[in-house]
């Protein structure tokens, strides 16, 4: 108790709060502001390339620099959007939920956060590097990758940086959830969002090393001339690939786990019943990892492998259906005869469940090779990846900021606002990446300016849609801010049906969450 | 259970995350500009360099008088424990991005390279390669200086674990003695690699340049080398502490991360050894 209460006292304020904090809540907070920051920054390109394509033809921008918009539209929001606001989900939720003090290594997690703006600030300068931010689209094929101008060595050294962050952040995280358990919280009674993060710190630490050691290899062929990626010397650019999905794949479920977490937590509290199927939701989550590793081959069935190798990453690639089938059967389960009440967090919750299906769906089909061959690098995948990372991990991050808001802040949220941006991002989200199907499967491809005059309509459509969304937008920004500054005082339990050892804090939680630890029987 | 939880160790607002932070973005971005040939490239990466180098020295060096005092408790020790175990699965699966390249371009790349009779005529696939385009080297030998480099790591795994049963047993002397035996091998390894780098680029034409055999040699052994470079240097640390008295026989955490971090440097080179340079 003696430290707990003399770290108290050395709190700074003002401007040396932030950056010399060593506390979880501030350091989540950071993540989650950064995370919206770049949300905005990314969300802003995206309106650019919409705004070209609403039209055919070349209207507002240089092709190459559509491209580099393109690239930098992925980077920022997959590396500075999604990933940051899950670990500042998870820096503010994960030890109120186990019943600890903080985060088991309060400095390096001040660290894995405070890396982030200036790997951005890095990466974004690319853009003013001579021969702009690269035009390679955010996997950065080699040879492309190895071709492009200065600002690839920034992003490269960018992702350095951001796979320190990474990789130290999921260190921390898995410290924290198997060494700082309260007395009685065993593994299996942790809360789900708990276990999806533990489950993604371990993915986390297993590739993002190996994307920084395949950057490095572009690095090389960039500037020292090895030819890992040059048949010329006996290398394959096909190598590129196949390191870079080892990462990308599992990364993909580093960006939608946690996003399983929070919905596991919200459905339950708004149907006044616990999680249905409790052990079969972590041994799906833990099923879903393990599989991650070997699907990689389902993002190049075209780029030419050998037969067999197609058939087992299809077939390993459809298995993944299964224990993601038996999450969302197990969250229509929980509602199943329960009392439901639709509060902006469940709006979100049952968005996410409906949507993110119909992204899983259309997984499953791009999973089968002749058929992908087919979808192949049309606005098919663009269409299928946004229903699984807007759809599923945005909206995931935004149902769960009105889920914990009124915990983090003491206040309530203005439940008519909230509601307004639910239906506002839905109906604007349908409205942009719905069409994209259709473009996609008549054959329009992706990263590319221009298209053909038939598609001008459903583009139409498309770009309205994103426009709207991306306003939409301006009201989450609205309605956090009010909730920040004031509003009704929010209770401890916060929701009617919510249970876990967070909902036992105050609201606002003390600044060091559990300075004893709680019993949990 | 409940009292450990009551001590946890919580360090006070720190200045050195941040520092951190600047320092490597000096780093990285004077690296960027210095290998395109801009600005004051290499003046910003050494600025970086040597804020990270007085951050370290600083971080650590308040960690060190933390844990002299003893302000942790076993369950920070566990802490430690288990980040730095992460930590070298980290660092292994780095390795393993490396050893997957060599992997797949010794056993798939050349063979397709040579199937295509009509962009690459007259190539054969037979590893060690420099591809169809590429310069003559001569590769590597495992029973010259790799064979002696693998005795001298094994042997500096040995004098490492004698050293931590030194200091099991509070006897400074063989702690000691184990220490300095470990960083002369250390370096004795380092030695005999900086001299086979230097043949290999006098004598052998292999260099970065020599196709995917040059490629693949120099980037899996130099990272290791690189890794023998900062495990020699944690072990002087370890030895200049354990000379001015610091570590017990129950609280010794850097000393075994040290040396865990010392085991691993020399599995990788097992995996060198064996696929680098014997098989």
């Amino acid at each position: 108790m003696a430290s707990v209460a003399a770290t108290h006292a050395e709190h700074p304020v003002g401007l040396k709060r932030w950056l010399f904090t060593t506390n979880h809540k501030d350091i989540g907070t950071m993540y989650l502001v950064f995370s919206l920051l770049m949300f905005f920054v990314a969300g802003s390109f995206a309106m650019l390339i919409r705004a070209e394509l609403f039209s055919p033809g070349m209207q507002i921008m240089k092709p190459y620099f559509f491209n580099q918009l393109i690239t930098m539209h992925g980077l920022v929001m997959i590396f500075g959007a999604i990933m940051p606001g899950f670990v500042g989900f998870a820096n503010w939720l994960i030890p109120m939920m186990i019943g600890a003090p903080d985060m088991a290594l309060p400095r390096l997690n001040n660290w894995s956060f405070w890396i982030l703006p200036f790997a951005f600030t890095l990466m974004l300068s690319s853009f003013f590097m001579p021969g702009g931010a690269p035009a390679t689209g955010w996997t950065m094929y080699a040879p492309l990758s190895i071709q492009a101008g200065v600002g690839m060595d920034c992003v490269i050294f960018a992702i350095h940086m951001l796979g320190i962050s990474s990789v130290l952040g999921a260190i921390n995280i898995i410290v924290t959830i198997l060494n700082m358990r309260a007395p009685g919280m065993t593994l299996m009674k942790m809360p789900m969002f708990v276990w999806t993060w533990l489950i993604t710190a371990f993915l986390l630490v297993a590739v993002m090393p190996v994307l920084a050691g395949t950057v490095t290899m572009v690095l090389m062929d960039r500037h020292f001339g090895t030819h890992f990626f040059s048949a010329a010397g006996g290398g394959d650019p096909v190598l590129y690939q196949h390191l870079f999905w080892f990462f990308g794949h599992p990364e993909v479920y580093i960006m939608i786990l946690p996003a399983f977490g929070i919905i596991s937590q919200i459905i339950p509290t708004f149907s006044r019943k616990p999680l249905f199927g409790y052990e079969s939701m972590v041994f799906a989550t833990a099923s879903i990892a393990f599989l991650s590793f070997i699907v990689w081959g389902h993002h190049m069935f075209t780029v030419g492998m050998p037969a067999p190798a197609e058939m087992f990453f299809m077939y390993s690639t459809m298995l993944i259906a299964v224990p993601t089938g038996v999450k969302v059967f197990n969250w229509v389960a929980t509602m199943w005869r329960g009392s439901l009440s639709f509060e902006t967090p469940m709006l979100f919750a049952i968005g996410f469940l409906v949507m993110f299906t119909i992204g899983g769906l259309s997984g499953l089909m791009l999973a089968i090779v002749p058929a992908d061959f087919q979808y192949h690098n049309t606005y098919f995948v663009v269409a299928h990846f946004h229903y699984v990372l807007f759809a599923g991990a945005a909206m995931a991050m935004m149902g769960g900021s009105y889920y914990w808001l009124p915990k983090w802040t003491g206040h309530m949220y203005s439940e008519t606002v909230g509601k307004w941006h639910f239906w506002l991002t839905t109906i604007f989200f349908n409205l942009t990446f719905f069409p994209m199907h259709f473009l996609g499967l008549a054959g329009m491809p992706r990263r590319i300016p221009d298209y053909a005059l038939q598609f001008t309509d459903l583009n139409r459509v498309s770009s309205i849609g994103a426009f709207g969304l991306g306003l939409s937008q301006l009201l989450w920004v609205y309605v956090v801010y009010q909730t920040v500054k004031g509003g009704k005082k929010a209770t401890d339990r916060v929701w009617e049906g919510a249970e876990g050892l967070e909902w036992t804090l105050s609201s606002p939680p003390p600044y060091h969450s559990f300075a004893t630890a709680p019993t949990v029987k | 259970m409940s009292a450990t939880h009551d001590h946890y160790y919580l360090p006070n607002p720190s200045p050195w995350p941040l520092t951190a932070s600047i320092g490597l973005f000096s780093m990285a971005f004077g690296t960027a500009l210095t290998i395109n040939d801009l600005g004051a490239g290499p003046w910003i990466l050494l600025a970086g360099a040597v804020i990270v180098a007085f951050m370290m020295m600083r971080w650590f060096g308040e960690v060190v008088s933390e844990s002299e005092s003893a302000a942790y408790n076993a369950q920070v020790d566990m802490s430690f424990r288990m980040g730095m175990a992460w930590f070298i699965f980290s660092e292994v699966m780095f390795f393993a991005a490396f050893f997957g390249a060599l992997f797949f371009e010794r056993h798939f790349s050349i063979h397709w390279i040579a199937a295509d009779h009509i962009q690459w005529p007259g190539f054969h696939a037979v590893w060690p390669t420099s591809g169809p385009k590429g310069v003559a080297f001569k590769p590597m030998t495992p029973w010259g200086i790799a064979a002696i480099n693998t005795l001298v790591l094994l042997t500096s795994g040995a004098t490492v674990t004698w050293a931590h049963w030194g200091l099991l047993k509070n006897n400074r002397t063989q702690l000691i003695i184990g220490l300095v035996l470990t960083i002369m091998l250390g370096c004795t390894f380092l030695a005999l690699q900086a001299h086979e780098y230097y043949m290999a680029y006098t004598h052998l034409g292999l260099t970065l340049k020599a196709g995917v055999y040059g490629a693949t040699f120099f980037m899996l052994t130099g990272f290791h080398g690189l890794h023998v470079t900062i495990g020699t240097i944690m072990l002087i640390v370890m030895l200049i502490r354990s000379i001015k008295g610091h570590f017990k026989p129950d609280h010794h955490f850097a000393f075994e991360a040290v040396s865990w971090y010392w085991h691993f440097v020399d599995v990788v080179w097992l995996g060198l050894f064996i696929f680098v340079y014997w098989l």
